[in-house]
């Protein structure tokens, strides 16, 4: 069987070895850019139904960072929006016959969440100044302060298995069930790991919010009943 | 003969770690599900902000099980002792 953990480099460019994951993310940027400067072009304030759609998309991006920030949605859209995109079609590519997600690969996982962490930073270091953010990991007190350290890179880590282990689990368990099984039985398999995408895209998207969010605050992620209280 | 020990016992364990480790995930998540339904059931214009909150919490959970899966997956591909 395949080892998931291994990719074969297909060329190489100089010393520079290229995966089929590589190209794939390549394939996947290069359609979102396109798509994105051909919305960009036919703009207009009279919107037809493709941008009605993308604005609805927006409208919705806004809300959701809105609900879990509490705060101006406009520096965090790109981000929040860029991975969202990104990681909904690249799970999704998986219905392209012949690829697979680069999803599946944990570089991928690997690049994306290392993003994040480094948002997590930046957006911390921008708006509360560097001695405040570094002040904020001896929240409550400072018997916390390696905790605090340790959750940052569990957090990115964990962020990294998730997506990876859900993209990839799919993957795997449609290959197994082909090699059983003809034709049609893997197609609800399918359907599932459509699902699961999404959701996972979702929710790689409300996680580097939180995190983002949680570093711009200063103090800890909005609990639940915070979040609550902010929507209704 | 103690490689072909060590394959046997690498396969096994792979299966153990997750069978055992998706059983927890599966009680938490169908315990977060339930409460989840309860507070819907009780307060239903609540219900786009519970099921947020239900699902960042669930692939919190989830987490631990895919741990699993990624500590079978290492046992099976990627083993230092074969």
């Amino acid at each position: 069987m395949e080892n998931p953990l291994i990719t074969e480099p297909l060329f190489s460019i100089g010393p520079v070895p290229i995966t089929a994951p590589v190209l794939g993310t390549w394939a996947i940027m290069a359609v979102l850019m396109a798509g994105a400067l051909w919305l960009r072009r036919r703009l207009t304030s009279q919107p037809d139904r493709v941008q009605t759609v993308a604005e609805l998309l927006v409208t919705t991006l806004d809300g959701q960072i809105r609900d879990t920030m509490r705060r101006d949605p406009a520096p965090y859209r790109s981000l929040i929006g860029a991975i969202f995109v990104f990681v909904l079609v690249a799970n999704w590519s998986s219905l392209i016959p012949g690829m697979e997600p680069p999803t599946a690969h944990i570089e991928t996982d690997a690049a994306l969440a290392l993003i994040v962490f480094v948002a997590t930073v930046y957006f911390g270091v921008k708006t509360q100044g560097l001695r405040r953010y570094l002040a904020s990991f001896a929240e409550p007190s400072w018997v916390m302060i390696p905790l605090n350290i340790v959750e940052q890179i569990t957090r990115t880590f964990s962020l990294i298995v998730r997506l990876f282990g859900n993209v990839m689990s799919g993957v795997f368990v449609i290959g197994i069930v082909l090699s059983l099984a003809g034709l049609f039985l893997p197609i609800p398999l399918m359907a599932l790991d459509l699902l699961t995408g999404a959701v996972q895209a979702y929710i790689f998207a409300v996680l580097a919010t939180v995190f983002i969010g949680s570093a711009v605050e200063g103090g800890h992620a909005p609990s639940a009943a915070e979040k609550q209280e902010s929507s209704s | 003969m103690t490689a072909d020990l060590v394959q046997v016992v690498s396969i096994l364990s792979a299966a153990l770690a997750v069978g055992f480790g998706a059983l927890g995930p599966a009680l938490a998540e169908g315990r977060a599900v339930a409460a989840a339904m309860e507070a819907i059931a009780r307060q239903p214009e609540a219900a786009g902000t519970l099921s947020r909150t239900l699902f960042v919490g669930l692939a919190m959970i989830e987490t631990t099980a895919i741990y699993a899966l990624v500590v079978a997956l290492l046992v099976l591909f990627a083993n230092p002792f074969v």
